[in-house]
């Protein structure tokens, strides 16, 4: 029962994270321990009890559609590791990778 | 598949269209096209850590708006949810979107083609938010070395329509695709630039023998970013598809993008493996509760749709209905429409629309709006054609030069010395001149040949520069050939 390393691995791999054999083994170790420790919620009767999605009741936070003038380009691009002129420079897209 | 199969093709499309809203939908930054790269950003849309997102309200009240167009049922109790994926343009890790509540649901839309109406269920409309503008640096995504991004369309809210698997043509795509954007940009919700990309469209295609109530294999195609282009692509795919399974395949899960300069799709990524995208509730964001209320205020304000627009124009102005109907589908038509007909003939004005000035514009690529062309020219070039000052013909020929230059027709007819012959005396003698040159013609016409008389008049009209008024033309030839005949 519980995660497997191979779990572990496409887990690690889906958040671009690379780890080698024995780090995975304690990552493995350590979820499984979370899991148990959260899966006594399992337990509990929740029958005809709808899911929370927020700790809140607030319902409509919103504000009006105003623009307010955001940061300068070179502020927007101050932390940036590359870039070309006003551009984020970033390496290019892995063929297969492609979203959206 | 045994030879001799019927494929049919089943289509399923996914359209996105950015927002009109002054603001993005989860910060403040402003919305406008053209603005120099990553001038329009703030913490919330370039991903900072930390930065947390404030609902725009006119981008929820949008998103109704356009889910009422589509005639869709509204969710009282909506949210939003994390999609997470890993891709430079998206520079959170996350994409906020709707996912199990979206806005708006169960709506149709009715398209015609070939005259019959055909409805398309809508399945969803949702909310959520644009990712950065990503541009390669090498000639195409292959090859890119590098990959550059803007940040501006980050965070602009977008709206995603999806279709249940209704559509069965590429005729019926493309009919889709323009009813929807008619529709939105009725509403106001979206200018729905294909070319500029506020509009972008995804068709998921597959094929089946003809009568068969299963689907087949589903392909997702991506960059179709034209009318010419949702139809070309479905073509070719449908026919792609059809040949795999005749020749004994199986069409693969796949994504294909379509190139539209070579005409044809090709394969980008697998399917094979669902994506997992590990949706979970946006926790920065609160639920949205939509009251009733808040729904029929939205409804009562809408403005008109396509349909009724085109049944108004039928009915108050005697259009027939092919003009009705591409004249309500674009805001350039219909606006420069109703101008014009407050002052000259609506069925002439719309023969003028859909017929010169249409053509003009698709061949100088200016739209009616950013054009020379004001309605006052239309409605005076229609004066003097009811008058007599001038020919069908010739108004065809001022138009060309008002399209080019903008003045007005009165004095383009004055300048080039184009009005109307309609004087007697000048005209008989014109009349008189073409007789006396032209012995067999009146003749063939004493001997009895009506024909002839068709080759006189145009004689007239060479003579005069097709300025002969051609009643009075077509009377005092006939008179002056009986005096000829005596
Ligand atoms: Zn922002």
């Amino acid at each position: 029962m519980g995660y497997t390393v191979d779990d572990a691995k496409l887990l690690a791999d889906r958040a671009k994270l690379r780890f080698s054999r024995e780090q995975l083994e304690k990552a493995t170790q350590e979820l499984n321990d979370m899991i148990r420790y959260v899966d006594q919620l399992a337990h509990v009767d929740t029958e005809g009890v709808p899911p929370m999605s927020h700790p809140h009741s607030f319902a409509n936070v919103w504000r009006d559609d105003e623009p307010k003038e955001g940061l300068s380009a070179e502020d927007a691009l101050a932390n940036a590791p590359d870039r070309h002129g006003q551009f984020f420079r970033v390496p290019r897209i892995i063929a297969g990778e492609e979203e959206g | 598949m045994p030879a001799g199969t019927e494929y049919e093709v089943v289509v399923g499309m996914e359209v996105h269209a950015e927002l009109a809203t002054r603001s993005k939908v989860f910060c403040s930054c402003p919305v406008s096209f053209g603005a120099p790269p990553n001038t329009q950003t703030c913490p919330v849309c370039l991903g900072m850590p930390g930065a947390l997102p404030m609902l725009n309200r006119r981008a929820v009240e949008f998103t109704i708006r356009a889910a009422l167009a589509l005639n869709c049922q509204i969710t009282p109790f909506s949210k939003f949810f994390r999609k997470n994926y890993f891709y430079p343009d998206l520079a959170k890790g996350f994409q906020i979107t709707q996912f199990d509540a979206p806005i708006g649901h169960d709506g149709w839309l009715d398209v015609e083609v070939d005259g019959e109406v055909k409805r398309i269920r809508i399945r969803r409309v949702h909310l959520e938010e644009e990712t950065a503008k990503l541009t390669h640096a090498g000639d195409d995504i292959i090859t890119a070395g590098n990959s550059l991004l803007d940040f501006n369309r980050s965070g602009i809210g977008l709206i995603e329509i999806v279709t249940e698997p209704d559509i069965r043509s590429a005729e019926e795509a493309r009919a889709y695709l323009k009813k929807l954007r008619a529709t939105l940009v009725a509403v106001g919700v979206s200018d729905c630039k294909l070319e500029e990309g506020s509009m972008r469209c995804e068709a998921n295609i597959s094929v089946r023998p003809k009568g068969s109530d299963k689907y087949g294999n589903l392909v997702e195609l991506k960059n179709i970013a034209s009318f010419r282009a949702v139809y070309r692509a479905i073509q070719y795919e449908a026919a792609r598809q059809s040949q795999v399974l005749e020749s004994g395949g199986v069409v693969r899960r796949e994504t294909r993008h379509w190139d539209d300069a070579k005409g044809e799709t090709a394969f980008m990524r697998s399917k094979e493996q669902a994506a997992e995208y590990c949706y979970f509730p946006e926790p920065d964001l609160m639920p949205l509760e939509i009251s009733e209320e808040w729904v029929e205020e939205i409804r009562r304000g809408m403005p008109e749709l396509p349909d009724a627009r085109a049944a108004r124009y039928m009915r108050d102005y005697g259009l027939n209905k092919e003009d009705a109907q591409q004249i309500a589908e674009s805001k350039e038509l219909w606006w420069f429409f109703e101008q014009t007909a407050a002052k000259a003939d609506g069925p002439e004005v719309a023969k003028w629309l859909v017929g010169e000035i249409s053509a003009a514009a698709n061949a100088s690529g200016v739209e009616l709006s950013q054009s020379r062309l004001r309605p006052e020219h239309i409605a005076e070039l229609i004066s003097m054609m009811e008058s007599g000052k001038i020919s069908g013909k010739i108004a065809k020929s001022v138009f060309e030069d008002v399209w080019a230059t903008g003045k007005a027709p009165a004095d383009i007819v004055r300048e080039r010395g184009l009005s109307q012959i309609s004087d007697e005396g000048e005209l008989r003698a014109i009349v008189r001149r073409v007789i006396e040159a032209n012995p067999g013609p009146v003749q063939d016409f004493g001997a009895g040949k009506e024909r002839a008389i068709s080759f006189l008049v145009g004689q007239v009209m060479k003579e005069s520069r097709g300025r002969a008024n051609p009643q009075e033309t077509n009377r005092i030839l006939r008179e002056e050939l009986a005096r000829a005949m005596e």
